[in-house]
């Protein structure tokens, strides 16, 4: 039911930004802008599906702004390589799965907290990479890199694809597979979901391999929009992924999150990173204002929604 | 110290003198949430120095009567008078200022601050000056649990006390904010037996320091060991108030469900089968158990008694996997070894755990998602949940075990404890158990679910299923049980025969008194 409420309350909260655009800008709302938007945004959507069920299973992952970096780069060294784009494709794609079970094994079987591990992780993987680059850029990639050597229209259809169907698999999915039910169960109460002979370890690795997984996709897609990939890409990206889970309404400590909440979440706060510059506002500003609409999520759900025992604290 | 306002102590005053005005008066008190009525009115009225009970099935409305006198919720139409006086606006802090307090089944301490502290965070008003008084602290605590014949010192950590020594801290708590009217709300449910006692020599103490207690449980035994009068509720009205002196069992059983009941526990008779489950020379270090031998056959129900922390529930979680031990477990006479709950699940073994909030269910997952929780091979197909098939299980056992829901798609937060139990219990034979071991199944479950639980297992032993039945309620044990292991130090004491057994046996063997100890104590 809250879950309701806070979805409405955020369309009509992007709607008023969008009404606010449309009145004050001239230009937001043109194609190029959108497509524009759109693509700088893919990899934030693409992620934040796999931090919802972290975040549901009541753990968090810091790192998947070091593993978008390093997968960027395979991607690009598969691609120097001369490897077939699908392979390289894979590859990437395995590569922040294999990280991200890492970080899953990290805290579902030796019991790091997920905190700790993925910050140890975050750390780690990004100063190795720094090693390995020297901070220089991949360049010299083939011709059929750039958009997978498609038009830039076919490759615009392909990642509005890949966004849908990841975003409603994994809706769908949570609600209908025995896999998503695993998940919800976990998040909700562990230790019972233990007690009625649920895996709660290795649906922890899971949720961990899959964000791994999507950090790898959405790595793809972003490092194919130009022809050289920067060595230190997804600088802060996990902190914009789970501030979008976090407006979404999901309850940072578990148990509690939508897909959908978390798509509006992505939107809302996308749009307000690109309707600062139009509306003529520093682009200094934009942390602040992101960090103030967190702040008011997390605070309505707080003071609207009191936590069920409240009562009976107050009685003692 | 909290300090009595004038008005607080003049109201006390008068009640000392007018011994007929009651020290708490309700009356007409109603109350309802999003349109359910949970209070239809109750009337209720609490002397000087008398236990009055307050019984009833879960959902009859005691626990919301309870906050609303304690000040945490606000009766919708309905009087309140406390010493004479009517009070509106209520709220914890009033409540406290006017001499109530309230000791819950769970203890609320911190778990993370001392004895000392926790009294004095219940009785100052706010630390006056910038220095806590840590010496005055501990006096203070010191001189409250003294009172009460305690030698607790003050400065352990709440965290580390026995259940019944933290429930020991919220009567000091309540001493020290010199509490006239105590509202007591199942205090035994977590004790053992001869905490009950003391606990019951501490109610008699203030009973005749003059202080009214409203004494909330669902054991009819103490009630009427313990009770001056009993007042009925059902449904959120009042339905009945008795003297205890004499009243009879079943007609306050009557009372509380509205409809007679044949026998509180119906003893099935069913021919044993084979072996379903032996346990050779069991140990388990990390949990402290150790040389424990019995069986099970099938269609047999193996009770185990014995005090809090005697290795019951630790004896259960090994064979369910929870926490693995060496290979010395046969079922149906083949060797197995647990390692995880859903391994116990797979061999067919079924468990209840004793907390069902924390453990038993999910309460925010809907009741048929709960039900199909330990046996999803049975509603899915290629990893995919079939709802319509979950649901309509779910719809089967709302039905059969007769749990009073709205749908099998509402949460389980919002059902009544009895109708929780149920729920988890349907999630057991939902996976069609060859073992089932029930920790504590009836408690804090009203009369009437009690009762139907009752029957579902002896269903369940008449179909052959292997029961091990886990109860601190020695005539449950007595009344359904086959075979009775009692447990004393991790280890069981002895296994009796149903037609041997008796309350004071058991309660002998758990407590080692050797000299009572029987000689015929062999497993059978």
């Amino acid at each position: 039911m809250s879950h309701r409420i806070r979805e409405i309350a955020l369309c009509a909260t992007i709607a008023v930004l969008m009404l606010l655009l449309e009145w004050r800008t001239t230009g937001f709302f043109s194609p190029a802008n959108l497509v524009d938007l759109f693509l700088a945004n893919l990899p934030t959507m693409m992620i934040a599906v796999g931090m919802t069920m972290v975040i549901l299973t009541g753990e968090i992952d810091i790192s998947v702004g070091s593993i978008f970096a390093i997968c960027s780069v395979v991607m690009g060294e598969c691609a120097r390589a001369g490897t077939p784009m699908v392979v390289s494709l894979l590859v990437t794609i395995a590569a922040g799965a294999v990280m991200g079970t890492i970080n899953g094994g990290l805290i579902a079987y030796i019991r790091i907290p997920s905190i700790v591990a993925t910050l140890a992780t975050m750390v780690a993987l990004r100063d190795g990479l720094r090693w390995y680059t020297q901070g220089a850029w991949i360049q010299g990639l083939p011709q059929y890199f750039q958009w997978f050597g498609l038009s830039q229209s076919a490759f615009l259809l392909l990642c509005a694809v890949m966004v849908v169907v990841t975003v409603f698999l994994s809706a769908a999915g949570l609600k209908n597979l025995r896999a998503g039910r695993k998940v919800i169960a976990t998040g909700s109460n562990k230790a019972a979901a233990h007690m009625a002979g649920i895996d709660t370890a290795r649906v922890i690795l899971g949720v961990f391999a899959l964000t791994g997984g999507l950090t790898g996709v959405a790595a793809v897609l972003n490092s194919v929009r130009f022809n050289q990939v920067p060595s230190n890409s997804g600088l802060g990206l996990e902190l914009k992924v789970i501030a979008a889970v976090a407006v979404g309404g999901a309850a940072i400590t578990g148990g509690s999150a939508t897909i959908t909440g978390t798509v509006l979440g992505v939107v809302l706060l996308s749009g307000i990173g690109s309707a600062l510059t139009f509306l003529g506002i520093s682009a200094y500003w934009e942390k602040a204002i992101q960090g103030g609409i967190i702040l008011i999520a997390v605070a309505v759900d707080v003071l609207q929604f009191p936590r069920k025992d409240n009562a009976h604290t107050l009685a003692a | 110290m909290r300090r009595l306002s004038k008005a607080d102590s003049f109201a006390f005053v008068t009640c000392t003198i007018i011994n007929m005005t009651p020290l708490l008066s309700a009356n007409g008190i109603t109350k309802s949430f999003a349109g359910i009525q949970a209070l239809k009115g109750i009337s209720f009225k609490l002397r000087q120095g008398e236990v009055h009970a307050l019984i009833g099935e879960n959902g009859a409305g005691k626990s919301t009567f309870t906050k609303i006198v304690t000040g945490a919720l606000q009766p919708d139409s309905g009087e309140l008078i406390v010493c004479g006086q009517s009070v509106t606006n209520f709220s914890p802090q009033a409540a406290r200022s006017l001499g109530i307090a309230a000791i819950y089944q769970q203890p609320l301490l911190f778990p993370h601050l001392t004895v000392a502290e926790n009294i004095a965070l219940a009785l100052e008003n706010g630390v006056s000056g910038w220095r806590v008084d840590w010496k005055r602290r501990h006096l203070q605590a010191r001189e409250l649990l003294g009172r009460i014949g305690v030698n607790l010192d003050p400065k352990r950590i709440a965290g580390t006390l026995s259940m019944a020594e933290q429930q020991i801290v919220e009567i000091a708590k309540a001493i020290g904010a010199d509490a006239k009217i105590l509202l007591m709300d199942e205090p035994t449910a977590l004790l053992t037996d001869r905490e009950v006692d003391h606990l019951f020599s501490l109610i008699g103490q203030f009973r005749q320091a003059g202080v009214g207690i409203v004494y909330i449980s669902h054991r009819l035994e103490e009630i009427q060991a313990i009770a001056d009068r009993i007042t009925v509720l059902r449904d959120g009205s009042t339905i009945a108030c008795r003297e205890a002196a004499g009243v009879d069992r079943g007609g306050l059983i009557e009372l509380m469900v509205g409809r007679s009941l044949a026998s509180i526990f119906p003893k099935h008779t069913v021919t044993l089968g084979a072996t379903a489950l032996e346990v050779r020379s069991l140990s388990n270090l990390s949990l402290g158990l150790h040389d424990i031998s019995f069986e099970v056959k099938k269609g047999e129900i193996l009770g185990m008694a014995g005090l809090v922390g005697s290795g019951r529930t630790e004896l259960a979680k090994t064979l369910f996997g929870l926490s693995p031990a060496p290979c010395s477990v046969y079922l149906e006479g083949k060797a197995v070894h647990m390692n995880s709950p859903a391994q116990a699940i797979s061999l067919g073994i079924g468990y209840l755990p004793e907390d069902r909030r924390q453990h038993g269910l999910i309460l925010d997952m809907a009741l048929d998602e709960n039900m199909s929780m330990a046996s999803m091979d049975r509603v899915c197909r290629m990893g995919l949940v079939q709802r319509d098939k979950e649901a309509a299980q779910g719809e089967r056992y709302i039905h059969e075990l007769r749990v009073k829901a709205a749908g099998a798609s509402v949460a389980a937060r919002t059902l009544s404890g009895g109708n929780q139990q149920k729920v988890a219990l349907a999630r057991w034979l939902a996976i069609k158990p060859r073992i089932m071991i029930l920790d504590e199944p009836t408690q804090g479950v009203d009369v009437g679910s009690k009762s139907e639980i009752h029957e579902l297992i002896g269903q369940m032993a008449e179909r052959g299923v292997a029961i091990i039945l886990i109860s601190s309620e020695l005539p449950e044990i007595l009344g359904m049980c086959d075979r009775i292991a009692v447990f004393r130090e991790k280890t069981i004491a002895a296994v009796l025969d149903r037609q041997k057994a008796t309350q004071a046996r058991i309660m002998a063997l758990a407590f080692g008194h050797a000299d009572v100890i029987p000689q015929e104590t062999g497993k059978s």
